[in-house]
């Protein structure tokens, strides 16, 4: 099985902004929620780089560690998912996740939580896949379609790159070794305890 | 004609003379910011933030390695500390139990009951009392629940449950906090510490030794302990509660993990508390249950545990026989 991680190459980003509207789009996502965003490091100084993040789906993921009801689970593509039926939206995935990848529906009483809602890597949840059920909590499941995320899919510089781990960092050492520089996998130290050493 | 042409002439003049210096400006490889060298550069507590074009200003935070510092605290340190502060009191409370039984009253009923508490009294108390228990009892069950209860009951309804359970804790945190300030003003009179309670915590407060009885106020040192660590445990897990509660208003994760961990610590110490003190107020003492229960001690019982307040109160109502013991003696 393949062991999906997200890289995104900085030094190709132009923040379009593309990677974040097509995972609305695609999931169908409500307003205020942001399942992928675009930050801008050093913005309006030399040398700034543009990031896509989302959730990292990491190795050892320390939202699963807090979960006071344990929702989460890793599939066999080592894609971190939830259980919406057993979320309590307390929050607690949100203080632990290094990337902000956890998001909450302004519903619930007191302010903010309502279920958690974050990145499925395209890959839905618990429920059948494809299903009706399956969409309306979690989105579209492109990976049971043999479809990769759509965000790296579609990504017009081919900077966010989405797929097995180990061929998508061969990729980047490829592009830095070739073009002489690399800002670095950013995340990837704090998701999976290791970088990639070009 | 010729103007344009020296003009053009010392534009290629500028332009050769600048281009070097601009193209050295525009070099990414030179001057790109390294991920790297940002998380080197990192101290414990600080995020790799930028811009971001979207509302939500926490969104700027890319990258937070304190998240999984706080995931080991919480569900490592944290974790057990409940477990030892629950599991660790009622041991000790059963192991003193063992060795000392319960406190009787040394000269029995005397059948002549005195009143200790009124009925505002007892109505703050057993507000504060009751909201404690569902608000220790959901609490507990988010930080221990996951791995004491979960495999018994099964995911689905366990999630349930919690969630019903943080419904309970969100809304019961409020008559929990004003029962608290209703404690506080009934009772911080008689909790100012003094001079005699040195005497009862010097005799261990007769709680070791049968037949022993350190003179006590209303309220001896034991419970004035019990007194200020709800007062200011409970105004450490309000506040840090309500900061929960909101997370809007209070911004960073290093914030939430901040007032999570000094709830769930100060949760811990008060659970351990509180349980010494259902101990003592029931099946530990003889008598002692009446107090907040119908509200009226029996004489005995008064005599031997607040000889102080008895002379107080008897003091007061002797002239005034007929109107009744007041329930608040005079300092």
């Amino acid at each position: 099985m393949a062991r999906m991680k997200f890289l995104c190459d900085a030094d190709r980003c132009i923040e379009c902004q593309a990677c974040v509207t097509a995972c609305k789009n695609e999931h169908e996502v409500p307003w205020g929620i942001n399942r992928r965003r675009v930050v801008t490091i050093n913005d309006g100084l030399p040398g700034e780089r543009s990031v896509s993040m989302a959730c990292m789906h990491c190795t050892d993921a320390p939202c699963a560690t807090v979960c006071p009801v344990n929702c989460f689970y890793t599939t066999d593509d080592a894609v971190v998912l939830h259980n919406k039926d057993t979320c309590i939206g307390c929050g607690y995935c949100s203080y632990a996740c290094p990337f902000g990848a956890p998001q909450f529906p302004q519903t619930a009483n007191f302010g903010t939580r309502g279920k958690m809602d974050k990145c499925t890597y395209c890959s839905g949840g618990p429920e059948p896949d494809l299903s009706a059920a399956e969409y309306q909590k979690y989105g579209a499941n492109r990976l049971a379609e043999g479809k990769l995320p759509l965000c790296a899919e579609m990504c017009s510089t081919k900077a966010l790159l989405a797929g097995d781990g180990d061929i998508i960092a061969e990729i980047y050492r490829e592009r830095v070794v070739t073009r002489g520089y690399g800002s670095g996998a950013w995340g990837w130290r704090t998701a999976y305890g290791d970088t990639i050493a070009v | 004609m010729k103007n344009l042409i020296s003009r053009l002439a010392l534009g290629l003049a500028g332009a050769a003379a600048f281009a070097p210096v601009a193209l050295a400006q525009v070099n990414p490889t030179a001057s790109s910011v390294q991920e790297e060298a940002l998380m080197r550069a990192l101290q414990s507590g600080q995020t790799v933030t930028g811009r971001i074009t979207i509302p939500d200003a926490s969104a700027s935070v890319l990258i937070d390695p304190g998240g999984r510092d706080w995931a080991v605290l919480h569900s490592g340190t944290l974790q057990w500390l409940s477990i030892i502060a629950v599991v660790g009191t009622v041991l000790l409370l059963a192991l003193f139990y063992l060795m000392r039984g319960r406190i009787r009253i040394d000269s029995g009923f005397s059948g002549r009951k005195i009143l200790r508490f009124n009925a505002i009294e007892r109505f703050a108390h057993w507000l504060l009392a009751s909201t404690f228990i569902v608000l220790a009892l959901t609490g507990l069950n988010l930080i221990l629940g996951r791995s004491v209860l979960l495999p018994i009951v099964g995911e689905g309804a366990f999630g349930t449950l919690t969630a019903w359970g943080k419904v309970a804790h969100n809304y019961l945190a409020w008559p929990f906090m004003a029962a608290l300030v209703l404690v506080f003003v009934l009772w911080v009179v008689h909790n100012i510490p003094g001079r005699v309670d040195w005497e009862w915590i010097r005799q261990g407060g007769g709680l070791f030794s049968k037949g022993v009885h350190p003179p006590a106020r209303k309220f001896n040192a034991g419970q004035k302990l019990i007194f200020w660590s709800v007062i200011i445990g409970g105004a450490l897990m309000s506040w840090t509660g309500i900061m929960l509660l909101f997370p809007g208003e209070v911004g960073t994760a290093a914030d939430w993990q901040f007032y999570q961990v000094i709830h769930a610590v100060v949760a811990a110490v008060m659970s351990a508390l509180i349980l010494a003190h259902i101990y003592i107020g029931s099946i530990g003492m003889e008598g002692a249950f009446d107090a907040m229960g119908s509200g009226e001690v029996d004489e005995n019982w008064a005599k031997e545990h607040h000889s102080l307040w008895v002379e107080e109160v008897k003091g007061r109502s002797a002239p005034a026989e007929g109107r009744g013991a007041s329930a608040t003696p005079a300092e």
